[in-house]
């Protein structure tokens, strides 16, 4: 009796060892992930950027769509302006340079590099286009705009 | 589970699992990526009902990366996961198998690993305007990289030096931490890589793009299996060989002791 009791407690500490070690390991993950929810952002949101904008000149990133009409190219010729929106209705104004990349349209995802100025415009040094979760073949962009947009609202999670 | 604690068994059952999953998965994964790749099918495909891929509304052409990209990104997290279940199994249980299968996953989990990196760079480049960025999602997936390298150096060396094998089930059960992170990085932080299209019962990704796929999902987690049966077995042959030079080793001592013996005669 004892001594198949004996294996079987052994199996049970060895159990609870692992299970309580496991469990120390998922709070010292979470903790860590905790401190680091803001600084671990890649980017700054908009609405985010008007509650707390970083210092005039510092280095950021500021992430969202790109606001449908506000695209237009600057009398120079190689400077784009347009107005970056988050979810809330705050948006900023940016200013860019440069070689605009391939999936840098009107209402999609950007990231731009760069810092805030005095008048409160975002001075961009690089941009980066952000894809969405949706793949849609070139047919559905067919799609009478009601409908896509639907399509687009119905399986969009976030930014 | 314990019915495999005997090599012998186990090794039956491999024997013929073995070709079964590799040559199906070769099949189906090989398959869907030269159907994925191909911008015009062969009549009598067309006349089943195929259809090629079509090219992605905005990155056109580039989508068809997803069939290596997502499938690789999947099974870099799920050997992740194997070696974690592996390391439970032999801590908790000392299943005689499971440091085996645990080094056995590591292998093929850090390849489809830095596939993923690699195609998601490659991915990157035409479709974001970089080849990288100290996102959540890309950093938490480069940590996974290092992690399968410190996992492999640390179970062979315990292996060669005759170590403990637990601990690298250690390392590889507080190692798993990262499977979540790397999961809800997307979720939790702004990064530049999108956040999930495949979420519970919910997909964001047209069926065109979605069936190939999960074709190319089974297929490689079939070569993924086969190769990791065919790793325990080539570790069971390296243990069975190590024990029979030693038992010879054993047995061979006494007869230099007998042939010196008759020297004198």
């Amino acid at each position: 009796m004892t001594q198949a009791s004996a294996p079987m407690k052994a199996k049970h500490q060895r159990m609870t060892l692992v299970v309580l070690a496991l469990l120390a390991i998922v709070a010292a993950g979470l903790i860590a992930v905790w401190a680091l929810r803001n600084q671990a952002n890649y980017f700054y949101l908009p609405e985010e950027m008007a509650a707390t904008p970083p210092q005039v000149g510092q280095p950021v990133r500021l992430g969202g769509m790109v606001q449908a009409g506000s695209l237009e190219t600057l009398a120079d010729g190689v400077t784009v302006s347009f107005v970056v929106t988050g979810n809330e209705a705050s948006a900023i104004p940016v200013r860019y340079s440069g070689i605009l990349p391939d999936l840098f349209v009107e209402g999609s995802g950007v990231v731009a590099e760069g810092s805030l100025q005095q008048d409160g415009t975002f001075l961009a040094t690089n941009l980066l286009a952000k894809h969405d979760e949706n793949y849609v073949p070139k047919e559905l962009e067919g799609l009478d705009g009601h409908k896509a947009e639907q399509k687009v609202a119905e399986t969009t999670l976030g930014l | 589970m314990h019915i495999y604690a005997n090599p012998k068994r186990f090794l039956s059952l491999a024997s013929w699992l073995t070709p079964l999953l590799f040559f199906s998965g070769l099949v189906l994964a090989g398959g869907v990526i030269v159907y994925g790749l191909a911008p015009e099918l062969p009549a009598w495909l067309v006349a089943l009902g195929l259809q090629p891929v079509p090219p992605d509304r905005l990155m056109g052409e580039t989508v068809r990366i997803l069939f290596i990209h997502v499938p690789a990104a999947w099974l870099g997290m799920g050997g992740w996961t194997g070696i974690a279940l592996s390391s439970a199994a032999l801590l908790i249980w000392k299943h005689p198998l499971a440091a085996l299968s645990a080094r056995a996953i590591a292998v093929p989990g850090l390849i489809f690993t830095i596939a993923c990196l690699v195609t998601g760079s490659i991915w990157g480049r035409p479709t974001w305007g970089t080849w990288w960025v100290w996102d959540g999602r890309l950093t938490s997936m480069l940590v996974l990289m290092f992690l399968y390298i410190g996992y492999l150096a640390l179970a062979q060396a315990t292996a060669r030096e005759g170590a403990s094998p637990t601990i690298a089930a250690i390392f590889g059960l507080v190692g798993a931490i990262n499977i979540p992170i790397i999961n809800r990085s997307v979720v939790w932080w702004n990064s530049l890589h999108q956040p999930p299209s495949i979420t519970a019962g919910k997909s964001a990704i047209d069926p065109t793009f979605l069936v190939p796929l999960m074709v190319a999902v089974l297929g490689f987690s079939l070569l993924f299996g086969a190769i990791v049966l065919m790793r325990m077995r080539a570790l069971i042959a390296e243990q069975q060989v190590e024990a029979r030079l030693r038992r010879r080793a054993l047995e061979d001592e006494p007869i230099p002791a007998a042939g010196g013996a008759m020297e004198p005669a």
